[in-house]
């Protein structure tokens, strides 16, 4: 037995029982994984060149506002070189065997699950997104989409569309910033499944996977030309929205250039997909598993800091539980941790630019100003970058801006119903019909909710869920096509 | 973060009809989504300064214990030592919270801890099956409080539960909380038989109505013991009963936790779902063995920055 | 200096993920096409019959518990695994088989692909086999394709590799677990194939390969009511081995489908079940 004082052990048993709130200290992943060249110029036809005027840009790292890298800005002539090159691959991978063509998915996606460390790092510099997403979701399911993909690719004969469908040719893909390689992986994996070849143009201001991704393909031995990266702004992806060459347009981004990607096209037919903007629902009955459906609602409008086209910008509760919900959620909101997205524990990371920035204010001064009541988390903010605090506004009217608008932003506007009517009504109630929310341990009510949504894609007891096999999509002025399982086939399909 | 209001108290049950509709009122808990949050949190990780007095925290939260068929009186004696100094190489080192002993082991480890800070619990009511009448139940209590044992871990009758007969659960565990007079209670939900979160939420609220001090997960004795989805949804438990009662509930979490890791998991747990207040050893425990090895070794890689070696931790 | 001696390999049973000699003790001789001694391999028993379904049972719930995402992964870890050794695969089959070099590398080269084909399907069978039902009333109603459980498989026994992994995987794409009889005078490269399978994250348990002799084995397998589907593409008689699964309502595959895309399918759908779920919709 010990013959210490007790006096001691008291002292050392008191000391310990007063740690007070677990704070993590910083857990920063280490940038030094990702080594960045001075600049990038574009992929064409298997190797990366200068552009025709040897214009270039910054990228910026959104939590520091600090350049990172200079890329190439493509100008019309480098936009045909692509799809010059594009074409000329063609007909070769077309007509090779459809297995052969899995066997380079299938390669892609070993690789990027390889290298996933250095992908989610140089993704969450580029992005200003939380190093726990890009981890563990961005880049997991990019390589599970190339994998799943890669499974199509010789058993098209069975995904009914015809017992011998066609590829379209050479396809225009233009994407966003808010999952960069994730929206990247979404178009190519089917494009080249089904043989296509690609022209990618990445977003403005996160070029820096897709490029990496380009070092992947090289990797992969993928044959040149088969996909062409070419990084620019707004006119670039113009330039390959209108060019002949082009058999298929795929876009991602806001509901607006869609309209103009559409318009621009009329004349000529050409198939288009388009995933869109959205303002989407999530519905929170009285029966609700709770503290789940708290969980949901945060993952639904905070997760990639509402940088989610599908997010669940919408939080209709019933008025039953509304002060319970929201007395749960303002705790929930306190806890969430905005800073470094490098920090493992960071839950919302920068805003992605400056631009975006200033359209979150501007919409959230909006919604002050037409009476909602706001809510902020009072956490702190990183002095550099460009950063938003978790917002949940409530008193909000379904004629508000911040009730009609996609904010794309951390802000969640709060409404409540009364019958399933009035929340099927309310969550219609949008132009836009992309990703619905239904809270409820009722299965048949929530199925009954379910049909009546005009959305693409309803998640019960669940939102942000993503996978290779599922299908995803909008409805009305959330874009139409499909990306994700048998349905993401069809829009690379001639039949 | 958990607002415990003042001037609530617990709500009395008065029939066992009563205690279902308190019980049924309770939100449900999606399985998927109560997985998918605690693996989560499972990826958060102190660092540092904060882990080194995290693990601190979780040494000074530890029950150490011993329930075997085997025990002897010289096995607890060497217990007692390392409870009251874990690290024999490092003063600095806290000791932990309790002494978890079988009934007639309880005057041995009150023997000696004397006068240390350290805690004599003890299992008791027929553990682990609790396969026994109330009478004896209650004998092997007075046993255990009578030799000097400062808390009590009971066990529920799961059978009981499952087969709807919760009043008689309630007045088990009413029963027992009197027998316990001053000792504190813990009750044993043993999570593993109750299979679904539904139940644990159901049978957290049941024992907390009924008195417990604590809510504890396991035995150690069934196959699945403590998980951090179900000590997820205890600590929802006793957060949710703190806000509308007033009444700071503990949680011992036990069985199978046998890593620093594993604790300092269980901690993050805790932090995020039922706020600061559980993060001390009045509140949280770890009911463990080879656990306060693997803390120690932890600690002591901490403090001289390389792996340590494993016999720097006494045997017990 | 004397040329250097082989060191030669002894070919286990692959049971329970262990690799283990006959529980009777007794081996038979394998000889090459050319009639040559190759190898000694083990003569399975009634018992170690007994024991490979009973570790396919085991293992069976888990895997199929996992993503389909995961199982797909699994598999085409398992042609990885493959490809790593076809040099190896090659020779054993040129020597079974009494082909050439050539012949056996592109037969094993045929096999991985056929592998990896297969490995694809894992998250797209329920699309093709399942699905939405448009029933009259108020109903959400889906149909899922299910594995029926434990499959015996009677492996060819001609094609010792190719048409080997045909009749092996199908079962376990969709979730199944596997009793293998290997070809009886062409077992080595099954051996192999269940020595890779333990290496490529299978579960121990999931493929269980059995050599000997097909007349003492096949019965037993075939009647064994733990034994929820059978492949007899390599059985010598497989209408006395279909009669003896009738009494356990076993799912039976008769005779191999091509290995055409539509030959593979029929496979994988001869050891599903289907599951269909109603469920109510109502506000």
């Amino acid at each position: 037995m010990s013959s210490e004082p007790n006096g001691q052990e008291l002292a050392r048993a008191g000391r310990v029982s007063r740690l007070g709130a677990l704070e993590y200290a910083p857990a920063p992943e280490s940038a030094a994984i990702v080594s960045l060249a001075d600049a990038y110029g574009l992929y064409i036809d298997g190797h990366f060149t200068d552009p025709e005027r040897h214009e270039s840009f910054s990228t910026l790292n959104p939590a520091t506002a600090a350049p990172l890298t200079r890329v190439a800005r493509a100008s019309a002539a480098d936009v045909d070189a692509a799809v010059e090159a594009a074409r000329r691959a063609a007909p070769a991978w077309a007509a090779l065997p459809g297995a052969e063509r899995a066997k380079y998915l299938f390669r892609i996606s070993r690789i990027i699950q390889e290298r996933q460390r250095e992908l989610a790092v140089l993704e969450t510099l580029d992005n200003g997104k939380p190093i726990r997403e890009t981890r563990d979701i961005d880049v997991p399911l990019a390589a599970g989409h190339f994998f799943y993909y890669a499974g199509w690719a010789d058993k098209l004969a069975f995904a009914g569309f015809g017992s011998d469908p066609r590829p379209r040719g050479v396809v225009g893909q233009i994407i966003p910033w808010n999952f960069p390689l994730l929206m990247a992986a979404w178009k190519l994996a089917p494009a080249l499944a089904t043989g296509n070849t690609c022209v990618l143009k990445p977003a403005e201001t996160t070029p820096l996977s897709a490029l990496a991704l380009a070092d992947i393909l090289e990797q992969a031995e993928l044959p040149p030309g088969v996909v062409n990266i070419v990084t620019g702004d707004g006119a670039t992806g113009a330039d390959l929205v209108g060019h002949p060459g082009i058999d298929k347009v795929a876009f991602t981004g806001s509901t607006e250039v869609g309209r103009q990607i559409q318009r621009r096209l009329a004349a000529r037919g050409l198939p288009l997909t388009l995933e869109l903007g959205g303002k989407g629902a999530n519905i929170v009955f009285d029966d609700a598993p709770l503290d789940e459906a708290i969980e949901g609602i945060i993952d639904g409008i905070f997760f990639n800091q509402g940088h989610v086209c599908c997010a669940g910008s919408r939080l209709l509760v019933h008025e039953g539980i509304a002060d319970e919900v929201l007395r749960r959620l303002r705790r929930r909101v306190d806890q969430l941790r905005v800073g470094d997205p490098l920090d493992k524990n960071t839950d919302v990371g920068a805003i992605n630019s400056a631009a975006q920035l200033a359209r979150i204010e501007e919409l959230v001064a909006a919604g002050e100003a037409e009476g909602a009541t706001r809510y902020t988390s009072a956490c702190p903010l990183p002095a550099a970058g460009y950063w938003f605090a978790p917002t949940v506004f409530t008193d909000v009217a379904p004629a508000h801006r911040i009730a009609r608008e996609e904010i794309f932003g951390p802000v969640l506007s709060v409404m409540t119903f009364r019958t399933p009517e009035e929340a099927v009504a309310k969550a219609n109630d949008t132009t836009y019909g992309l990703a619905c929310g239904v809270w409820s341990e009722k299965g048949s009510r929530t199925l009954w909710v379910a049909q009546r949504l005009r959305a693409g894609v309803v998640w019960a007891n669940a939102y942000n869920r993503f996978d290779p096999a599922s299908p995803f999509g909008g409805v009305r002025e959330s874009g139409f096509g499909r990306e994700g399982g048998r349905h993401g086939l069809e829009a690379y399909l001639g039949v | 973060m958990v607002e415990i209001p003042s001037r609530s108290r617990v709500p009395q049950v008065g029939s066992e009809a009563q205690l279902r509709t308190v019980l049924a009122a309770l939100s449900g808990v999606d399985a998927v989504g109560v997985t998918a949050r605690a693996a989560k949190l499972a990826t958060r990780s102190p660092k540092r300064e904060t882990k080194a007095r995290a693990l601190d925290l979780a040494i000074a939260m530890v029950d150490l214990t011993t329930l075997e068929g085997a025990d002897t009186p010289g096995h607890v004696a060497a217990l007692c030592a390392k409870a009251r100094r874990p690290d024999a190489e490092d003063a600095t080192c806290p000791p932990v919270a309790a002494i978890c002993v079988y009934p007639d082991l309880v005057a041995t480890a009150r023997a000696h801890l004397a006068g240390s800070p350290v805690r004599v619990a003890s299992v008791a009511t027929a553990f682990p099956a609790g396969r026994a009448s109330l009478p004896v139940k209650l004998a092997d209590v007075a046993e255990a409080r009578a030799a000097g044992a400062d808390e009590i871990d009971m066990v529920i009758d799961r059978g009981a539960f499952l087969s709807g007969r919760l009043g008689q659960v309630f007045e088990e565990i009413v029963a027992v909380k009197e027998a316990c007079g001053s000792a504190h209670l813990k009750v044993i939900l043993e999570t593993g038989e109750l299979v679904t979160y539904d139940n644990v939420r159901r049978a957290s609220w049941l024992a907390m109505l009924a008195g417990a001090d604590f809510i504890k997960t396991s035995t150690g004795k069934v196959a699945v013991s403590a998980t951090p989805p179900v000590a997820l949804v205890m600590l929802e438990a006793v957060r949710d009963f703190a806000e509308s009662t007033g009444q700071v509930v503990g949680v011992k979490l036990a069985g199978g936790i046998r890593s620093a890791k594993e604790a300092l998991r269980y901690l993050v747990l805790a932090s995020e779902t039922a706020g600061s207040a559980w993060l001390e050893p009045r509140t949280l425990r770890f009911g463990a063995s080879s656990l306060l090895t693997d803390l120690l070794l932890q600690r002591r890689s901490q403090r001289t920055g390389v792996y340590a070696r494993r016999e720097h931790v006494s045997v017990e | 200096m004397s040329e250097r001696l082989d060191v030669r390999k002894t070919y286990k049973l692959v049971i329970g993920g262990a690799f283990v000699r006959s529980e009777s003790g007794r081996a038979y001789a394998v000889a090459g096409a050319d009639g040559a001694f190759l190898a000694n391999a083990a003569r399975a028993s009634r018992k170690d019959v007994r024991d490979a379904v009973r570790a396919a049972q085991a293992a069976q719930p888990a895997w199929a518990a996992h993503s389909a995402l995961l199982r797909g992964q699994v598999l085409y870890r398992l042609a990885e695994m493959a490809e790593a050794r076809a040099v190896e695969l090659g020779d054993q089959v040129a020597r079974a088989e009494g082909v050439d070099a050539g012949a056996a590398r592109a037969s094993v080269a045929r096999g991985i692909d056929r592998l990896v084909w297969y490995a694809g399907w894992a998250d797209k069978v329920g699309q093709v086999l399942g699905g939405a039902n448009d029933v009259a009333g108020p109903f959400f109603n889906f149909s899922i394709p299910v594995p029926v459980g434990v499959v015996g498989v009677v492996a060819p026994a001609d094609s010792s590799f190719e048409g080997l992994v045909d009749a092996l995987v199908a079962p376990l794409v969709t979730g199944n677990a596997v009793v293998v009889l290997a070809s009886e005078h062409r077992p080595v490269p099954a051996v192999l194939l269940g020595e890779m399978s333990a290496t490529a994250d299978l579960e121990a348990g999931l493929v269980n390969v059995l050599t000997g002799r097909l007349d003492e084995l096949g019965p037993v397998l075939a009647a064994h009511e733990a034994v929820d589907g059978l492949d007899l593409t390599g059985a010598t008689d497989p209408a006395a081995l279909a009669a003896l699964a009738a009494h356990s309502l076993t799912r039976v595959l008769h005779a191999g489908p091509p290995a055409t895309p539509e030959g593979g399918l029929r496979r994988l759908r001869a050891f599903v079940d289907t599951t269909t779920v109603w469920h109510t919709v109502g506000a």
